[in-house]
């Protein structure tokens, strides 16, 4: 409905200019106190979301500025391995664990957790919180930041601590894209900011880091004070399970394929080469594959070791949700389009024949390797 | 039944291009349309309407032209549609926007009781999904967001079972109204407009509310005042050092240009061969 910045504000807006202009920019005394760094640790059913540690990973490098601590924010049912999932969260790069349980906070729900978030937020006190942008974490981030009534920072893509203020410096797209804007909350704590799944790098766990101080509360509610239930969890089919932003490989097409049969051979190189099939959103738009399998903006961000963009033309929306590919192939006919100017290899053709040529060349390579390592 | 259904008028952001040298966002010629997420929160408002009877009441922040997104809403069947609009709305971030809506959702309640507020999922131009639930907070009410399907609505005992995205699977989620709710894309199918309804919206009077008509209580929570975020800096994507480099299919054959990529694609990620035959190995 709204962001931040608004249309009208990056219209009238010079590229540059003074932060919060026309009002109250001060840090109010009783918000000085406001120290640390805190991640909300997102799991469902036994295991972590991985954007959890790739969150945890930036706090380390913003709590290393600032000098201060990071601490991990663990909700969830009595019978949950939350103690287990701390002593993970240490050795991604947290000191301290904030560990809430309750029957009731088995499975996500919207009230519970914002209440419970931000009874932990009142008590420690950090002055950065940050979630993953998935629709647990962007569900909760919205609420507790209304009910905190503080400043938060939807899908950042680069999150720094300003030199001058020491405040989180939160840099996002904006206009599908098009633009990126940086964005402050000077005025108020905790400043809140939620950053999309594979955005930021996965860091490394340093194993020898197993222990940190944990700390208990209580949830103080009651089943009977809760509005919504929790009637059922209908887990995906194995067959529908698309994980797109985690994938190695990822071969994907753009309406550059013509129609929906010819993404049957974009299923054929991804097959060989053990990845997923990705689209542009005209493609999925249209019906052609499933939404799982959007990548860009309003997509899923991905960031594979290979990423094979055929018939896609690399629209900025498009852009942002894969530059971050370690090796980017553009198959296209135009050789104009703008994904050629992030790519690293090119082929202006027909993916239609470019991509058999590709799957003939992989498939018999690795068939090729793989017997001489046996 | 009554239900709000709040949209935001939005620049179609196919359609965008950013100035190449100020980095501003040139609007001349971009139309404006209504949010896409907004309109399956419509067109699912529509359906209980079609099921229940009662009234789909349209609810719009933004500027005096936002009126145009709004008359949409009634040709597609939308009884009532108001407009807030001030110019202390200007500079507003999520948490003031949902403070203006909210008041605004109260105003429209004294009129007829809410029983189910409905926003998109997210606009296309913030993207933020944030003001859905800042209203369902200002209002204390119950938040489903992320909605693919409305399981069934009691409106005897006033419940309703949804089932909700989540990652892996979706939830079913019971609640009780009213409650907001935010409805996945794609999950249903916005209705024709038929040309008596076109002429109906034409000639529509869209209510137009000032901060007072509005029911604005506390000028510091609207507009740049009522906004935590301050936005620092914009600035354009920056071009990647690298060049591209392009295998000519022109002076050699696609077999040889595939075999010269693979060679490329391996030296380049030197780990990636290995990944890709343990995988095959497994």
């Amino acid at each position: 409905m709204s962001q931040a910045p608004t249309p009208n504000a990056a219209a009238a807006a010079p590229a540059k200019r003074p932060a919060g202009r026309g009002r109250n920019t001060e840090l109010p005394e009783h918000l000085k106190a406001y120290k640390g760094v805190a991640v909300f640790i997102e799991h469902d059913r036994g295991h972590v979301h991985s954007v959890s540690w790739e969150l945890l990973g930036e706090a380390r490098k913003l709590a290393d500025i600032l000098g201060c601590q990071v601490s991990a924010v663990l909700l969830g049912g009595p019978d949950e391995a939350l103690e287990q999932f701390a002593a993970e969260a240490f050795t991604f790069g947290a000191d301290k664990a904030h560990i809430m349980k309750d029957p009731i906070l088995k499975g996500y729900r919207n009230e519970p957790f914002t209440k419970g978030m931000t009874d932990l937020i009142n008590k420690y006190q950090p002055e950065i919180f940050l979630l993953g942008a998935t629709s647990m974490g962007r569900d909760l981030a919205g609420s507790v930041a209304t009910t905190l009534l503080t400043g938060l920072t939807a899908d950042c893509t680069e999150l720094r601590i300003d030199p001058a203020s020491k405040a989180l410096a939160a840099t996002r797209p904006t206009f599908g894209g098009s633009l990126y804007c940086t964005i402050m909350t000077l005025a108020y704590r905790p400043q809140m900011a939620t950053v999309r799944p594979r955005v930021m790098l996965m860091p490394k766990a340093d194993p020898t880091r197993t222990t940190g101080q944990i700390t208990y509360d209580t949830l103080g509610m009651v089943e009977t004070d809760i509005v919504t239930k929790l009637l059922d969890f209908i887990a995906d089919a194995n067959s529908n399970k698309i994980n797109l932003p985690y994938a190695d490989v990822v071969v994907a097409g753009g309406k550059g394929m013509k129609n929906p049969e010819n993404f049957k051979l974009l299923f054929e190189l991804a097959r060989v080469l053990g990845g997923e099939v990705g689209a542009t959103r005209p493609c999925v738009q249209s019906g052609w594959v499933d939404a799982e399998r959007q990548v860009g903006q309003t997509g899923k961000t991905i960031r594979p070791k290979l990423y094979i963009a055929a018939g896609i033309s690399g629209a900025i929306q498009h852009r942002v949700g894969c530059e971050g590919s370690d090796v980017i192939v553009a198959i296209n006919t135009d050789p104009n389009a703008p994904i050629f100017e992030f790519a690293h290899y090119g082929i202006i053709g027909n993916a239609m024949q470019v991509i058999p040529a590709l799957t003939q060349a992989f498939s018999a390579h690795l068939a090729l390797r793989s017997r001489q390592v046996a | 039944m009554h239900i709000v259904v709040c949209i935001k008028q939005v620049p179609d952001s196919a359609q965008i291009r950013v100035h190449p040298v100020t980095n501003t966002i040139m609007r001349q010629g971009v139309p404006a349309i209504v949010n896409p997420y907004d309109l399956f929160s419509l067109e699912e408002a529509l359906r209980l309407k079609d099921k229940f009877g009662g009234r789909v009441t349209v609810l719009c922040m933004g500027p005096p032209q936002a009126e145009e997104a709004l008359r949409k809403c009634i040709s597609f069947g939308a009884d009532d549609a108001v407009l807030v609009t001030d110019r202390s709305f200007a500079g507003a971030d999520t948490l003031a926007t949902s403070y203006a809506l909210t008041a605004g959702v109260r105003q429209i309640a004294k009129e007829q009781a809410v029983d189910i507020i409905f926003t998109g999922k997210q606009t296309i131009d913030g993207d933020t999904a944030q003001v859905g639930p800042g209203i369902a907070k200002r209002l204390g009410i119950q938040l489903l967001t992320y909605v693919s399907r409305i399981v069934e609505t009691d409106l005897e005992n006033r419940t309703i079972t949804v089932e909700r995205r989540a990652e892996g699977g979706v939830q079913v989620l019971k609640t009780a109204l009213p409650c907001l709710i935010t409805m996945l894309e794609n999950t249903n199918e916005m209705r024709f407009a038929g040309m008596p309804a076109m002429i109906h919206a034409a000639a529509y009077p869209v209510r137009k509310w000032n901060k007072e008509q509005a029911g604005v209580e506390d000028l510091e929570k609207i507009g740049l005042k009522g906004s935590p975020t301050v936005v620092s800096k914009v600035f354009g994507p920056s071009p990647r050092s690298e060049k591209v480099e392009i295998l000519d299919l022109e002076t050699s054959t696609l077999r040889d240009v595939s075999l010269n990529l693979l060679q490329k694609i391996f030296t380049r990620h030197p780990t990636l061969e290995s990944d890709l035959l343990m995988k095959e190995l497994s």
